[in-house]
């Protein structure tokens, strides 16, 4: 790079659409006008959670009014299908019902409400059948979607038996409905010659055009799908947009007219995938220091009734057992449970956070076991620089900043004086308990399906000097966008201003990954920055020619090229050089190097690099009414060389209070029946502007670039800080624990809701008595 | 036919008394920057003002609001409070998705029209009924305290 000093990289620049979005004039799905005479779908949902069908009258339903068609699985031309993977998850189900929601049929009518009210009118005759719903039941029954597959490293057993100290016990964290609040919505539109444009809130396009495609019995050519902005995604709209964007183009290949369908909330919290709730066995052997000597960890996850993205889920969760800490002898056991509930997919952290919260939960319990600070148990288990240095899966952790991160942290956060301060106010005070935690994230990035870290763009410099550029990445609020235009301004040196970015669309980059794995940036990034220096290679060229030097003597420089002694505004070099028939325009293409990975036998480098951070979190927990408060929280996050702080310290914030609604207020309840209860916000609450703790300190790791050639050394900050979230259970733990004798071990399982936090209090006392 | 005053503009509109505003607004006056989320008054994300108060679009029928003046996020800009909420949006960096920040901001507006210095406290309890999945809540709070800053 030539440039003086970087335009935009590492500044806080607002988001490309913030202008939009505060006016309202930032299109969703559901906002771009429809072609005249579209009409609006709804599914019928089943029942029951296990059973099959014995008959199924839909002449009610055609009779309603509004009604224009009803649709099932007899009016899909192709594969009754949608699941990406494993294809077993029909778009509507013909004979067997495997969860309470499942689409049986879908209906057309003239309005949104007189779809809705139609499809209630079916009349459906079951013969059910006996249901399971928990991970356990699952278990018990050997009923799985997939194998379960093991890690095992050194002997672990050996060092159990014959380590100082030995705990073993159970834990479970409950799933998490992804809430975005844009439900699933997709717009299908018959076009010309069989082809289909379709406008699906999707963080997945290719997927969608492939799943769409197939069920219509067309080929991906025919299918393009258009995706410019979501309201929010969170790993919701990774693999379920794809039923919802088949649905709708089934429907509209029956009608003959552009469809649209967009889920109701309660719909969509029925129907759609959420977070794999776990149930944990751990057993663990460790030394004086509170030292991992060996461990074993059974994780059972429910799936649901399919696989959906389960293999890659567990995998991660496997993958991220050990968190920070080097786990040398260890057996890992994943279960993927077959459920009759709905299929759980993908969520922000993939697994990950369900691996990381049962070590934590262990170094907790070897923390109280030990009567030793459990940040004194961690440190003792962090991974070392040089030495207990290579992961479970034979990765060799070669970036490791844990020990000053958290040495940093722990200081400012003058953690070691208000331990001591919360003690003294929990001697003191009977009713309200304290709790103080610290804990860390190590989160692995690339996708583990390493095909999938793969990433074009496609960009466009017009002849009057503006820019736009397209990429396969998706925006759902994280700012990716934003970042792919920074890109593009600092290679070409121009002001941002000049480049427009346009709505992802599989007709400009084909064949492209989900955005999902926190990988948007780091593959788009640079899918964008290759096409744009081969357009600034050009440009240089074609300015050292005319001006009689070498190209790598030309400078590109706030929207100005200058070479010898000729110079150039952006534009009138860009005139010139189309005038002379100089390529414009190009694209670009990018794969992350290094990884590899046997999935056989679970090792290799399936992640490129990792990305670290830790989080203290203070909280009060009322011991008559379980109710719980954040009252501090003191961040620190790794994010490379920020490419804008301004978005990722929001990606840090809004990351760390979505894992706090995780682990505490967010409970999905289901009935005997197999009913999902919480299917509306009056029964399933996020976090609200109020669980924003009072005091705050959150910041981004400075000067510490990737170490890996990434984007500008920027490092991936998607996920990662969803996990910071542990700290604030951990704290509400420690809190409990303090309404028990020294060295209780509080029986918590997350979410820490009023009631679980009562029940656990009840516990710690009555045991204490 | 109801009239509904919008956005200071008189404007008849053949509806069922009892659709909600929501529908109208969107579907029938194609004014699609109030946003449907639940549909059951909880999140917030369809708040307009009416009468100068926040209500949720989506339970509120189109034939209680005849007559009323019915203001939406994309009439809410030309008022001076506004003004300095979307401005100190826009220097915070509040928004990610951005789905639910037109009701954030019509919340935070009808706060600051009635108590121009807000406490974390008066914050909390004027936004508790909109939520925001990507929990940008610091910066709407910080937001707010800006806002009111530039307005005293």
């Amino acid at each position: 790079m030539s440039n003086a000093e970087s335009i935009t990289i590492g500044r806080a620049r607002e988001h490309e659409s913030a202008h939009l979005h505060v006016s309202g004039e930032a299109r969703y799905t559901d906002d771009v006008t429809a072609p005249a005479g579209t009409l609006h779908g709804a599914f019928g949902l089943s029942r029951i959670a296990h059973g099959r069908i014995r008959s199924l009258d839909l002449a009610p339903v055609l009779a309603a009014p509004g009604v224009v068609a009803v649709v099932t699985a007899a009016d899909i031309p192709g594969e009754n299908n949608y699941g990406a993977v494993v294809h077993d998850d029909p778009i509507f189900t013909e004979a067997l019902v495997e969860y309470a929601g499942q689409p049986l049929f879908g209906v057309v009518a003239t309005s949104h409400d007189a779809a809705r009210r139609a499809a209630r009118r079916a009349r459906v005759e079951y013969e059910e059948l006996p249901a399971l719903l928990s991970a356990r039941e699952a278990l018990a029954a050997g009923s799985f979607v997939l194998p379960s597959e093991r890690i095992t490293r050194g002997e672990p057993d050996a060092r159990i038996a014959a380590a100082p100290h030995r705990l073993d016990g159970e834990y479970a964290v409950g799933g998490q409905d992804h809430f975005y609040l844009e439900g699933q919505i997709a717009l299908a539109v018959p076009q010309e010659d069989g082809c289909w444009r379709i406008l699906s809130s999707t963080q997945h396009p290719s997927e969608v055009q492939h799943v769409v495609a197939h069920a219509l019995g067309v080929t991906a050519k025919d299918v393009t799908v258009e995706m410019r902005r979501m309201g929010g995604g969170f790993g919701g709209k990774e693999s379920q947009p794809a039923l919802i964007a088949a649905a709708a183009a089934v429907m509209a290949r029956k009608t003959g007219r552009a469809v649209k369908l967009r889920l109701d909330r309660d719909d969509d919290m029925l129907l759609t995938g959420k977070r794999h709730d776990f149930w944990y066995r751990y057993e663990v052997g460790f030394g004086d220091d509170g030292r991992i000597h060996g461990a074993r960890l059974l994780l059972a996850s429910r799936c649901g009734y399919s696989v959906d993205l389960s293999g890659p889920v567990n995998d991660r969760a496997m993958f991220h057992v050990d968190n920070a800490y080097c786990l040398e002898h260890v057996d890992i056991v994943s279960h993927r449970c077959k459920t009759h509930t709905v299929s759980n997919t993908a969520f922000r952290g993939f697994g990950g956070p369900q691996g990381m919260v049962l070590i934590e939960q262990v170094m907790d319990e070897i923390a109280r076991h030990l009567g030793r600070d459990p940040l004194e148990v961690r440190r003792a288990n962090f991974y070392g620089i040089g030495e207990r240095d290579e992961t479970h899966y034979r990765m060799k952790v070669e970036d490791n900043i844990l020990e000053p991160l958290v040495q940093r942290l722990a200081t400012e956060s003058d953690y070691h004086a208000r331990r001591a301060a919360v003690a003294a106010f929990n001697a003191a005070s009977p009713v309200l308990k304290k709790g103080l935690a610290l804990t860390p994230v190590k989160f692995g990035i690339s996708f583990t399906a390493t095909h999938y870290n793969q990433a074009g763009a496609l960009l466009h410099v017009y002849n009057d000097g503006s820019v736009q550029i397209n990429h396969g990445g998706t925006e759902m609020g994280q700012g990716l966008h934003t970042k792919v235009v920074q890109v593009v301004a600092e290679e070409l040196a121009i002001d941002p201003a000049r480049i427009r970015i346009t709505a992802t669309a599989t007709d400009k980059v084909p064949n492209t990954s989900a955005t999902a794995a926190s990988s948007g940036s780091d593959l788009n990034g640079m899918a964008a920055r290759d096409a744009a220096r081969k357009i600034r290679a050009r440009l240089a060229a074609f300015a050292a020619g005319q001006a009689g030097v070498a190209a790598d003597a030309v400078v590109f420089e706030r929207d100005r090229i200058v070479a010898g002694e000729r110079e150039w505004p952006f534009a009138a070099l860009v005139k010139a050089a189309y005038l002379a028939r100089v390529q414009l325009w190009d694209s670009g293409y990018y794969r992350t190097p290094k990884i590899h990975y046997d999935r056989a036998t679970f090792s290799g480098r399936p992640f490129y690099y990792f990305a670290y951070g830790a989080a203290v979190a203070e909280v009060a927990i009322d011991t008559l009414t379980g109710e719980t408060r954040l009252l501090r929280v003191d961040i620190l996050h790794d994010v490379g060389s920020s490419l804008n702080p301004a978005l990722d310290l929001g990606q840090v914030e809004g990351g760390f209070l979505q894992g706090v609604g995780w682990l505490t207020c967010e409970e999905l309840w289901w009935n005997p029946r197999g009913e999902l209860a919480t299917h509306a916000p009056s029964t399933y609450k996020i976090p609200a502007c109020s669980d924003w703790p009072a005091e705050w300190h959150v910041a981004l790791l400075e000067r510490a670039p990737n170490r890996e050639e990434t984007i500008y050394r920027s490092k991936a900050v998607g996920e990662p800080p969803f996990m910071l979230g542990i700290a604030a259970f951990q704290a509400i733990r420690d809190a409990v624990a303090a309404c028990g004798a020294p060295g209780c071990r509080p029986p918590l399982d997350a979410p820490a809701t009023p009631e679980a936090v009562l029940r656990a209090v009840d516990a710690v006392r009555a045991a204490g008595r | 036919m109801i009239t509904l005053d919008v956005n200071g503009t008189s404007t008849s509109v053949d509806a069922d008394p009892d659709t909600p505003l929501l529908w109208v607004l969107r579907d029938t006056l194609q004014l699609t920057g109030t946003k449907f989320g639940c549909g059951m008054s909880l999140c917030g994300a369809c708040t307009v003002h009416l009468d100068g108060q926040p209500v949720r679009s989506c339970i509120t029928p189109v034939s209680a609001v005849a007559g009323r003046k019915i203001v939406t996020i994309e009439g809410v800009g030309q008022g001076r409070v506004a003004g300095a909420v979307q401005e100190a949006w826009r220097r915070l960096d509040v928004v990610q998705c951005g789905y639910c920040q037109s009701g954030q901001i019509m919340s935070a507006v009808a706060l600051l029209e009635h108590n121009r210095a807000p406490s974390d406290a008066d914050i909390d309890n004027a936004m508790a009924g909109n939520i925001c999945r990507c929990a940008t809540y610091v910066r709407i709070r910080a937001a707010i305290h800006e806002a009111a800053k530039s307005l005293a």
